[in-house]
């Protein structure tokens, strides 16, 4: 929970985590003293992370391959 | 003793007499009464009744054979004449015709027996090697990334399967190895699929299924091969073998077991998407609470730092440095009383650069500010007004009621 380079773009993060960093925010926010604009920008991430875990919650569609040999292939479910 | 004495003497009995004591002596047989019978099916009948009547017999003898209609419907084969069968049953006198028969409530392919005989004998082996040990049995995920699937790839397994992740969490990336599932290829199929998932995907768990079917066609989640290869897959393996009542062993060496492939497909997501959407509304209001008790907390800080600058204000300075200047005038010391004076002006000028942002200030310059008394609106046009109304004037330092005369 830096400030540090390591915060990447939350589109480039996936569920977990998003989720994880999310809690991590919440748990500073709900125990910690810290200065204010540090907080705001802290409930900014949180805002930003919420929004990319909702958004990759609605959008979620099952991804599904077949593995022939060694490779994983498409799988195309009208085959079933 | 008894029938020789009855030999001695014979006895007089009607025929029904004798039929019914025939029949207490075979019914009350236990020997005779949970049986099963190895014969070929011959004389197959099966009237509007439901029930099912056949004669059961081998190169020596024959049995009459009933199936009572409630069982016939549970029966999963196809019975046809000349086939080779083992029955289960009791035995049952038919008065009226003074026939013994079998009373059928099972019926199974013959040869299966031997089945069953192999399948408890592989059963205490794999039991005793610990390889059902609870202790042995892994966790599985609760948000498992990837989920492999080791099925048919042709079944309603899969489709069931696929339905229900992408229902309940379709956030997996699902990779599925295909394999037969019944036949003499099923068991080195099964095991290579579960080898090859957890070598070259590495899933967070295994889904290992097939669609209901009769025991012979289940068997080969009874191969102690598959059973092995259960054993030795790095991810933890749920079985969804379609058979309600019976164990298969790949059941029993699974980490989870399920009745069904569906069934399997929920046990792999405990937690689903509906679950993750409601966490996700609990972490906002979560968020907005705490930042909502910070900006509590920081209002609190804003009052006390504005009665704070309260204090500072250079009105009260003005005040104190008035009488530093009174008190050094008096001691005679001009120079600091003249620079003080300086000082003093400087501040004056200061206060009043503060008051000419207030509004009010405008008042001190003469202006007045005029407002009907009966609506408290301000009298911005003389048209506004008629003779006879009562209006307020505020000036600097108070204000007056006055009434329009013309």
């Amino acid at each position: 929970m830096s400030k540090n380079a390591d915060i990447k773009p939350v589109t480039e993060l996936t569920y977990e985590q998003a989720f994880a960093e999310l809690e991590g925010i919440l748990s500073a926010l709900e125990t910690e003293q810290r200065p204010l604009e540090e907080t705001m920008a802290l409930f900014e991430r949180g805002q930003a992370l919420v929004k990319r875990c909702a958004e990759l919650l609605d959008k979620a569609e099952i991804k599904v391959r077949q593995l022939s040999g060694e490779e994983l292939t498409s799988f195309v479910e009208s085959q079933v | 003793m008894e029938q020789l004495s009855l030999f001695k003497s014979p006895s007089r009995w009607t025929v029904a007499d004798l039929t019914r004591h025939l029949r207490q002596l075979l019914e009350s047989n236990e020997a005779l009464q949970n049986i099963w019978v190895q014969g070929e099916i011959s004389n197959l009948a099966r009237p509007a009744s439901g029930h099912l009547y056949f004669t059961l017999k081998d190169s020596a003898a024959s049995l009459r054979c009933v199936m009572w209609r409630s069982d016939a419907t549970r029966l999963r084969l196809a019975l046809q004449d000349g086939m080779a069968v083992e029955v289960h049953g009791g035995i049952r006198v038919y008065e009226p015709q003074g026939q013994y028969q079998l009373q059928v409530d099972a019926i199974r392919p013959l040869g299966e027996g031997a089945l069953y005989q192999e399948f408890l004998r592989l059963k205490a082996l794999l039991e005793a090697e610990g390889l059902f040990d609870p202790e042995r049995k892994r966790a599985v995920p609760e948000l498992p990334r990837r989920i492999g699937i080791v099925t048919s790839p042709s079944g309603a397994a899969l489709r069931d399967m696929l339905n229900t992740l992408r229902r309940r969490y379709p956030l997996a990336d699902v990779i599925l190895a295909a394999s037969p599932v019944q036949g003499d290829e099923a068991p080195p199929g099964l095991v290579a699929a579960l080898q090859n998932l957890n070598r070259v995907a590495q899933p967070d768990v295994i889904l290992l299924a097939r669609g209901g079917g009769s025991i012979e066609d289940l068997w080969a989640f009874n191969d102690e091969r598959v059973v092995r290869a259960i054993v030795a897959s790095e991810a933890p393996v749920i079985t969804g073998v379609g058979h309600e009542t019976d164990f298969t062993l790949a059941d029993f060496a699974a980490d989870l077991r399920a009745p069904t492939p569906t069934a399997a497909a929920e046990l792999a997501t405990p937690v689903t998407i509906l679950d993750l959407q409601a966490g996700l509304t609990f972490s906002t209001s979560r968020l907005e609470t705490a930042i909502y008790a910070l900006f509590d907390g920081q209002r609190g800080l804003l009052d006390s730092l504005q009665s704070n600058l309260r204090f500072c204000s250079p009105l009260r300075r003005v005040q104190t440095e008035r009488q530093r200047l009174d008190d050094l005038s008096r001691r005679g010391n001009a120079a600091q009383a003249h620079r003080l004076a300086l000082e003093l002006s400087q501040l004056k000028g200061l206060e009043r650069r503060l008051s000419a942002l207030n509004p009010m200030a405008v008042l001190s310059r003469g202006y007045a500010v005029v407002t009907d008394k009966q609506n408290d609106k301000i009298v911005s046009s003389a048209a506004l007004v008629k003779t006879g109304d009562d209006l307020n004037v505020r000036v600097a330092d108070g204000n007056f009621d006055v009434r329009v005369t013309q």
